[in-house]
């Protein structure tokens, strides 16, 4: 497996699937048994997580792990200053990903009197401000609201635009098929299959092995095969597209044969 | 008279207000959920929905302490009156976050610890345990740690652990976070059984409505700490939809399609909230 620069990928799988060992593998909190790391170049083996974090950001599932500052802008400011950024790029960052992040009016909360969307995005935050080159979100939108979910794909794009890889491990199918990253589909500590999100979430096949479910459009443009739709579909707006086209050819052929 | 009333909630102009907050978090709930309904229970991040949840318990204001007002009545007595261990029997927790519950040393204990502490026999003791842990899918897991197992079996675990208290009512907050969606599925298909074989009501806090939507009778949508919606589930999408997706509720992708299709003029049925009556509705009109 190969994460390049400006890359998005989704790490999905089963329940046990080896997708947050394999998430942890890449800043070397877990090295190889057998086999081998490289971070541009680097062998994981041969740096320290302190080194190797510096690249690459993981922000765990459970954010009560990564949470410990008395307010939600030391919290986001944390690393920077170990990291030994200037004084003024350190400001300048946090107020960034707070705004970023929905967060600025909990500027000077203690993270744990947040709701837990609240913490989950503090402990994104804490990784987003020092912008590592690749960033691992494990399950980034566990506990989030729709809107929350929005901004967090746009904060992704946004940094993928910038040259930045983002690899999430998720189970939101429908967050994958709204996206539409590169899909790793993991089952039983290995890698069953990778592609583009609407080949992958499609395949019924891939579906069951990973106990996956299918997006809502792609279970509904399965059943539809007999009217020649594709069934490739995951995302609402190209199913609007196919469907607007066939229910406006419906509608004249209706109206010519009465 | 609380017998007869297990499993019923009654809210009348509830109030919180968190110590050391400036607003409320409840203002003026008014809710009345019967004995085995099934309530899915929405809203924002931050509208009130886990601080509603923590009223039924007790957890507020007796471990999160503040300034309550109105009436919270569970099986027909006030929470006031009643102690949180009283409580937690009639209401279960299954909390957001699953560490906060796990703490034995394997989940076979973690399950036991409610009942040993209820006082039963060593054999009802058995009993509830195996029955919960089949319930909940962690029998392979029983000799294993809580801590060492993956946020989807803690999940699971916890749920396990709340289902041995045979509780009147369970309170699951976002239950299926970490699951994976197939296991998400069997895990709500599991708590719905076990409504509607022992009368159990089933409240659920979720941001996905297409993982419960096709289990709950009934959904409430909260915001600011209000109750802004509440109805069927099919009644509520279909009248509220722009409304609701306004407030950054997840609605299911296949009612957002038709009403996008609605509004310009391609379909006019109601609002479908699950992909089988979209096919079918659709289906119907391309065979035309």
């Amino acid at each position: 497996m190969k994460v390049d620069s400006g890359d998005f990928l989704a790490i999905m799988g089963e329940n046990g699937a080896g997708k947050t060992t394999l998430a942890k593998q890449l800043n070397g909190l877990l090295r190889p048994s057998l086999g081998k790391v490289t971070v541009d170049g680097d062998d994981t083996t041969k740096k320290s997580v302190a080194q190797l974090s510096r690249k690459v950001g993981i922000v765990f599932q459970n954010p009560d792990h990564l949470l410990f500052s008395e307010t939600v802008r030391e919290e986001v400011g944390f690393a920077l200053k170990n990291f030994g950024f200037e004084p003024g790029v350190v400001v300048k960052q946090v107020e960034r990903t707070l705004e970023a992040l929905d967060l600025a009016h909990y500027a000077e909360t203690s993270p744990f009197l947040l709701c837990g969307g609240g913490r989950k995005r503090v402990a994104l935050a804490a990784v987003l401000a020092w912008e590592p080159d690749y960033l691992i979100l494990d399950e980034p939108t566990i506990w989030q609201d729709y809107q929350q979910k929005e901004r967090l794909r746009n904060f992704i794009l946004q940094l993928n635009s910038q040259g930045k890889a983002v690899v999430m491990v998720t189970h939101d199918v429908e967050f994958v098929a709204e996206c539409n990253p590169k899909v790793v589909l993991m089952s039983k500590g290995r890698i069953v299959a990778q592609g583009q999100a609407d080949e992958i979430l499609s395949d019924d096949g891939l579906i069951e092995k990973a106990s996956l479910v299918k997006p809502q459009m792609a279970k509904l443009f399965s059943q539809l095969g007999e009217f020649g739709f594709p069934r490739d579909v995951v995302d609402v707006h190209r199913a609007k597209m196919l469907l607007e086209q066939k229910l406006s050819e419906a509608k004249v052929s209706v109206a010519q044969s009465s | 008279m609380a017998e007869t009333q297990a499993g019923t909630i009654a809210a009348k102009d509830l109030g919180f207000q968190y110590a050391g907050s400036t607003s409320k978090a409840l203002d003026n709930i008014n809710i009345v959920i019967g004995q085995g309904e099934f309530l899915l229970l929405t809203g924002p991040s931050g509208c009130g929905k886990t601080t509603l949840c923590r009223c039924l318990n007790g957890l507020i204001p007796n471990f999160h302490p503040g300034e309550m007002s109105g009436e919270l009545l569970v099986d027909g007595v006030s929470v006031n009156d009643e102690t949180t261990s009283e409580l937690s029997r009639k209401v279960g927790y299954v909390f957001q976050n699953p560490e906060n519950q796990l703490f034995a040393l394997t989940v076979e204990k973690d399950v036991a610890f409610g009942p040993e502490n209820l006082g039963l026999t060593r054999q009802e003791i058995r009993d509830r345990v195996d029955w919960a842990m089949e319930a909940a899918g962690t029998v392979a897991l029983k000799d294993l740690a809580p801590y060492e197992l993956s946020g989807g079996q803690q999940q699971r675990v916890a749920l396990a652990g709340v289902l041995a208290m045979k509780p009147s009512v369970i309170v699951l907050d976002e239950p299926t976070s970490f699951l994976d969606p197939r296991t998400a599925e069997e895990v709500m298909g599991a708590v719905d059984n076990l409504r509607r074989e022992n009368g159990i009501t089933v409240i659920v806090v979720e941001h996905r409505l297409d993982l419960v939507g096709r289990f709950a009778e009934r959904i409430v949508v909260m915001d600011h700490g209000r109750i802004v919606a509440d109805g069927r589930v099919e009644d509520v999408l279909d009248a509220e939809f722009d409304r609701l997706s306004g407030l950054g509720i997840g609605l299911p992708k296949v009612s957002l399609l038709w009403s996008m299709l609605r509004r310009d003029g391609l379909v006019s049925e109601r609002l479908p909230t699950h992909v089988e009556s979209a096919v079918k509705m659709l289906s119907e009109r391309l065979r035309n």
